[in-house]
């Protein structure tokens, strides 16, 4: 589903480079990528979902080539394709849940709001659990709500891949079970691919693959 | 525009007390100068409308704007004095017709004009219901006085005390409402109108007590001789004037002494106005003549000098409001880094961020316009009052 092969990229500053011969991830696969702070994780996904591109190489989606797509084309492909799962949730405050949950509809032309997406949201959120609180405002919300709101959000669209960046991260460890779990499940149930950048290295057995980047970075094919 | 005009409320909504300032901003730069517009043009033609009907006034020398305000608009600021001698020396000029009027008293905040019948034919004053004034302690009430007090003919008005702690003040007159006039919508409307006799009674110069050569109690007598007799402070004043007593009532002394406040002189012609103006102008004289016109388009041309300060510093605070709130846009938007940070990382175009604060100055400018729109609206309704409280009272 995903293929990256012989990328470079460079932040303008120059202080950080990652190389990477060849990677990829199949589709339905749940990948954990770990490895020490700076080592290159969250720039993996940011080149992952064309929110930066690489000096050199290419990164295929499917079918698509991802560094050949305009800027527009890159974001309309991130907003149908991809769902991103934050550590610190990022939802907007002045927002209830349903409106965070259904905010990826009204910021893009990509995605049409309709009556059906709508009924989706609310099944959406009782199957995460926070169905009786989709009035609530998102600042209301405990830590363990707000990440099952932002993964809402990001499983709305029916994305292919979701990448979530530590998302269990700031959850207490009966939270971190139960977020993974459901992120685990409704990746599963949606049909989609999920590569997620965690530290938490007692829940690495519960994926299909994990990647160190610690061994990845240099060039390494992996 | 649907979305972005939703999540942009949303966010103005939810950031109540900066929307209300931004809001409250745009308000004042806009309200003001209009508000402002709108009252200088409703007094220029309020004010200017009715001293050009007004040929000349006569009264104490002294400030000739409080005299106009006084006997033109009925403004609070009662002029000195004069007697009736200034009246009647018009009418011995043979030069104008004289309209005597006193105006001093009020009735639960409303003026009362002592004045003549020629008053309602020199203002073409006419009655929407009722009667002329035909009797003592007889009053007329002006559109909006009745509309106000919800009072009407045959119903009673009593006239207000000058000074609540005068205890040897004279009794508040009960009066009779005989008629109520048309709507003309000048000062007139806020009137009550009374013979100048009924004001002389408010005063006390003029009462009604009980017959003194009749009464049997000894202790109400002081003095009394064959033509003579005087009461004592027991004798009962009548405070309403009623058929049976109205004959009780009577001036002690000469009535040419007695006060109003001004005379409107109405000239014969173009030539007896220049001739009787000429007739003021000496040195000792006691009187002032003026011409109504003169003395608005003075008060005017000063209020538009004013004006044209208030403009320009008007124009400096508006620039510098919206100065304000450009770089409330600007820190706002370094305060929401993050958020626009994510919603780009979700998919969102560059576009979409400048709609969406499009949206938010757009219903900020909107919200602002209304609550301006609403409240020129309301100082148009109330203009009237607005522009009798800042120029005339």
């Amino acid at each position: 589903m995903i293929k990256i092969s012989a990328l470079q990229f460079e932040y303008p500053s120059g202080e950080f480079r990652l190389n990477i011969l060849n990677f990829e991830v199949n589709r339905g696969e749940k990948v954990a990528v770990i490895g020490p702070s700076g080592s290159g994780k969250t720039t993996l996904l940011n080149l992952v979902a064309g929110i930066f591109l690489p000096q050199m190489g290419s990164i295929r989606f499917g079918d698509m080539e991802v560094t050949q797509l305009s800027d527009t084309a890159r974001r309309d492909f991130r907003i149908t394709n991809i769902g991103f799962v934050f550590q610190d949730f990022e939802l907007l405050d002045y927002l209830n849940v349903q409106d965070n949950i259904l905010h990826p509809y009204r910021i893009t032309s990509a995605l049409q709001l309709n009556r059906q997406v709508r009924d989706r949201a609310v099944a959406l959120a009782q199957e995460m659990g926070i169905g009786d609180k989709l009035r609530r405002q998102s600042t209301e919300l405990s830590h363990g709500e707000k990440q099952r709101t932002a993964i809402c959000r990001a499983l709305l669209p029916q994305p292919k891949l979701i990448l979530a960046d530590e998302a269990t991260g700031n959850l207490d460890p009966a939270n971190k079970i139960k977020i993974l779990d459901l992120l685990f499940r409704s990746t599963a149930t949606h049909d989609a691919t999920l590569l997620a950048v965690t530290h938490d290295h007692e829940l690495l057995k519960r994926f299909d693959r994990v990647i160190d980047f610690q061994t990845f970075q240099g060039g390494k094919s992996v | 525009m649907k979305d972005h005009l939703y999540i942009a409320w949303k966010y103005l909504s939810y950031n109540k007390a900066k929307t209300a300032t931004l809001v409250g901003c745009i308000v004042l730069i806009a309200f003001m100068p209009l508000a402002l517009e709108l009252l200088l043009n409703e007094s220029e033609r309020q004010l200017i409308s009715r001293a050009v009907e007004t040929p000349l006034v006569i009264g104490a020398k002294g400030s000739s704007l409080d005299l106009i305000m006084n006997t033109l608009y009925f403004g609070d600021e009662v002029p000195e004095v004069i007697t009736m001698a200034a009246a009647d020396r018009v009418l011995e000029s043979d030069l104008a017709m004289p309209i005597p009027m006193y105006v001093r008293f009020t009735a639960r905040n409303h003026p009362i004009i002592g004045t003549t019948l020629d008053y309602f034919d020199f203002r073409n004053l006419t009655l929407a219901t009722g009667e002329p004034l035909t009797m003592l302690g007889d009053c007329i009430l002006g559109a909006t006085t009745a509309e106000d007090l919800e009072l009407g003919v045959g119903d009673y008005l009593v006239s207000s005390p000058e000074n609540l702690f005068d205890l040897a003040g004279t009794y508040p007159l009960k009066m009779k409402i005989v008629g109520v006039l048309k709507k003309s919508h000048t000062p007139d409307d806020i009137a009550v109108f009374v013979d100048l006799k009924t004001t002389w009674i408010i005063q006390g110069l003029m009462h009604g007590h009980q017959d003194l050569w009749k009464v049997e109690d000894p202790t109400l007598i002081l003095d009394q001789s064959d033509k003579n007799i005087t009461g004592s402070p027991k004798v009962y004043e009548y405070s309403e004037i009623t058929e049976k007593n109205i004959d009780q009532f009577h001036y002690h002394g000469d009535p040419l002494t007695a006060p109003i406040t001004a005379v409107i002189a109405i000239p014969f012609e173009e030539k007896s106005a220049t001739l009787l103006r000429g007739r003021y102008l000496s040195k000792d004289e006691i009187y002032q003549i003026v011409k109504p016109e003169e003395t608005i388009d003075t008060m005017f041309e000063n209020i538009f000098r004013i004006k044209n300060v208030l403009d320009a510093v008007i124009l400096v605070v508006s620039f510098g409001t919206i100065a304000a709130l450009i770089l409330v846009f600007a820190l706002s938007l370094r305060l929401r880094q993050r958020e626009i940070r994510t919603i780009f990382m979700i998919g969102c175009r560059q576009l979409t961020i400048v709609r969406l604060i499009a949206a938010e100055i757009s219903i900020v400018i909107f919200l602002g316009a209304f609550i301006c729109m609403v409240l020129l609206m309301v100082t148009g309704q109330y203009d009237h009052q607005l522009v009798r409280l800042l120029f005339i009272e």
